[in-house]
């Protein structure tokens, strides 16, 4: 990318980011729409959505933007990177098989939120659904050869039951991230139940999940 | 002092004897009697007889109230899931489709079981305590209760995108929530704790909750006969202290994420701090890492009265062990004496 393109990309994010707060749809498409006949349209839109939704994840830990705009800004996101690619007839990577499910409780909103976050930034991922058991889980991962599985959990009951989920994953090559409520309030808590990762919003997760994709591929 | 007194001091920005301690104790009462959580909360007589050995216990500041946050979904025909090591949760939204909103009617609490038995424990609770000890009653917000309700992606799609429904259902909530704190301090309770985490700037910016939640909570606590502490269940309020002060709240409560002292300073004569000790962290405290943490939180907040010591989400694990507790509790009644040693 050349210097004038950067500058155009940085002055886009910031545009784009606040059509996300403001939950202004219109503009937000009309923004990334810009770059429809860029060569590097593909990269360029990744980036440009990525960029916003990390910096909004990042406000939002720091207690500058509420929950409700960090969702919208994941939802708007995933839907305007369908439409768009899907027009290009371009096909989303090709990722190691990444899964996302509720460990046992039914709060499906940070599941959703990290759903969508993922695949705004480019990534296939399969909904394995909410309130899911131990042993379920471990069926799916033998079965669908799952590299990646992201949990969801908002009770600390259910947080602390991921430790009898991986010791049951011992031997099995897929790599557990989990995240939610009380993985914010105890930042320790991961390690404690054998977790390899926790993100505390979105943006740190996308960061994770990529950096994990580069080490397994 | 008597644990009202205390309180009363401290409500009134003074300093009392010491730190008044809210110990949100709800489901180690099971603990206590040696049964399951759901058979705790099926009887009256159980939460009365764990509330005041707790209270005896950890010299406890309060009796609470509180049986679980679902508990208003079941008065209004909704199912509840129990755990045995945790606090029970809401099934399934009851309401399943925005068009059933201009049907909904508010239940009515005098026609309700399982809020009877919350009114019966009070009751007894108050033959016990009389004026010595404040009974703390609970309803969740009209504002907040629509997460169990609805469930929190369908609620942010109505509160944002479909006004008329939003305030239709704001006053069937209105209704439920007036009439149910209401008939709690009829019952004996001395005040209500408002619980309204989706108020809070974690959940929802300060422009959205001025005309949404704000307006709730001032319509709705204006029409409760009683004091009220705001509570945002470990949400932040430090941007909106302010805005809540003139709902007509006594009390708001501090999350563990936010420096007490800013909050202190923005309540200052207004409000009364409440918390903010991390209660999913306590889990695994040391003795010394407990003890070190009231005396922190004290000598940050504790000056000047305007403040009781907490948890910040109202509600102490099942998973946090007596003996963390019972550390708590000596180090507010070492550490908590007025004048405050800095
Ligand atoms: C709003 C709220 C309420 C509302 C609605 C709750 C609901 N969703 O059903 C009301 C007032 C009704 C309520 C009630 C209760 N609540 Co409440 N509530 C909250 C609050 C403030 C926000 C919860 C929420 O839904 N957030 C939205 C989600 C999306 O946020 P999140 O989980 O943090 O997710 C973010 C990140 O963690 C991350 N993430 C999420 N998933 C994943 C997954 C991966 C893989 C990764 C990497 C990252 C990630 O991304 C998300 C977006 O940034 C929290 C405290 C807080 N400050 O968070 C307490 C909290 C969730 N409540 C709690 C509890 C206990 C309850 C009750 C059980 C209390 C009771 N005894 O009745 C009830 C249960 C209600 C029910 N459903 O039946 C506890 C749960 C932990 C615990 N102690 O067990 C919390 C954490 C409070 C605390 N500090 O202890 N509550």
């Amino acid at each position: 990318m050349n210097k004038k393109k950067i500058q155009d990309l940085k002055y886009s994010t910031v545009q784009f980011e606040r059509a996300l707060l403001a939950i202004d749809r219109t503009t937000a498409e009309r923004i990334i729409s810009e770059f429809k006949n860029d060569p590097d349209r593909m990269q360029i839109i990744s980036e440009l959505v990525t960029n916003a939704l990390e910096n909004i994840g990042n406000a939002w830990e720091e207690g500058k933007v509420a929950l409700s705009q960090v969702y919208m800004s994941g939802i708007i996101c995933e839907e305007l990177i369908d439409k768009l690619f899907s027009s290009f007839g371009n096909k989303q990577i090709n990722n190691p098989v990444i899964a996302i499910a509720v460990f046992e409780d039914f709060h499906v909103l940070g599941k959703r939120i990290i759903y969508s976050t993922l695949r705004a930034g480019g990534f296939n991922i399969i909904d394995l659904g909410n309130g899911l058991s131990a042993e379920t889980l471990v069926k799916e991962v033998k079965e669908k050869s799952i590299k990646i599985l992201l949990l969801s959990v908002l009770m600390l009951p259910s947080a602390l039951r991921i430790k009898q989920l991986n010791k049951l994953l011992t031997g099995i090559d897929v790599k557990v991230i989990v995240g939610g409520a009380p993985f914010r309030f105890d930042d320790r808590l991961w390690i404690e139940v054998g977790a390899d990762a926790t993100g505390k919003d979105p943006s740190e997760t996308l960061k994770i999940v990529t950096k994990l994709v580069g080490e397994i591929k | 002092m008597s644990s009202m007194e205390r309180v009363i001091t401290t409500l009134s920005h003074k300093e009392p004897d010491r730190v008044p301690l809210f110990l949100f104790v709800t489901m180690h009462g099971a603990k206590e009697l040696g049964i399951s959580i759901e058979e705790y909360f099926s009887n009256a007589d159980n939460v009365v007889e764990g509330q005041l050995r707790m209270q005896k216990k950890y010299n406890n500041d309060c009796i609470y109230a509180f049986f679980y946050a679902a508990l208003e979904i079941e008065a209004f025909g909704g199912t509840v899931n129990f755990l045995e090591d945790g606090p029970p949760n809401a099934g399934l939204p009851f309401i399943r489709n925005f068009d059933e909103i201009p049907n909904l009617q508010p239940p009515k609490v005098k026609d309700s079981k399982p809020l009877h038995k919350v009114l019966t424990a009070i009751q007894k609770l108050k033959e016990y305590v009389k004026e010595e000890v404040p009974i703390i009653g609970v309803v969740m917000s009209p504002f907040s209760i629509p997460i169990m309700q609805l469930g929190f992606d369908k609620y942010y799609d109505l509160m944002f995108f479909h006004e008329d429904l939003f305030d239709r259902l704001m006053k069937v909530n209105e209704e439920f929530c007036v009439d149910w704190a209401n008939a709690q301090l009829e019952a004996g309770a001395t005040a209500i704790c408002y619980y309204d985490p989706v108020s809070s700037p974690t959940i929802i910016p300060r422009n959205k909750y001025l005309s949404t939640g704000f307006k709730t909570a001032k319509r709705t606590i204006a029409r409760i006969k009683g004091p009220t502490a705001t509570h945002f269940a470990s949400g932040n309020s430090l941007q909106i202290i302010d805005d809540v002060s003139q709902t007509g709240t006594a009390i708001v409560s501090a999350s563990t994420f936010e420096d007490i002292v800013l909050i202190k300073k923005a309540c200052r004569d207004k409000l009364t701090v409440l918390g903010n000790l991390n209660g999913i962290e306590m889990r695994r405290w040391t003795s010394e890492i407990a003890n070190q943490n009231v005396r922190n939180l004290i000598m940050n907040a504790a000056p000047g009265g305007g403040f009781i010591l907490s948890d910040n989400h109202g509600e102490i694990p099942f998973q946090v062990p007596e003996e963390v507790l019972l550390t708590i509790s000596e180090a507010v009644h070492i550490h908590g004496r007025y004048p405050i040693e800095l």
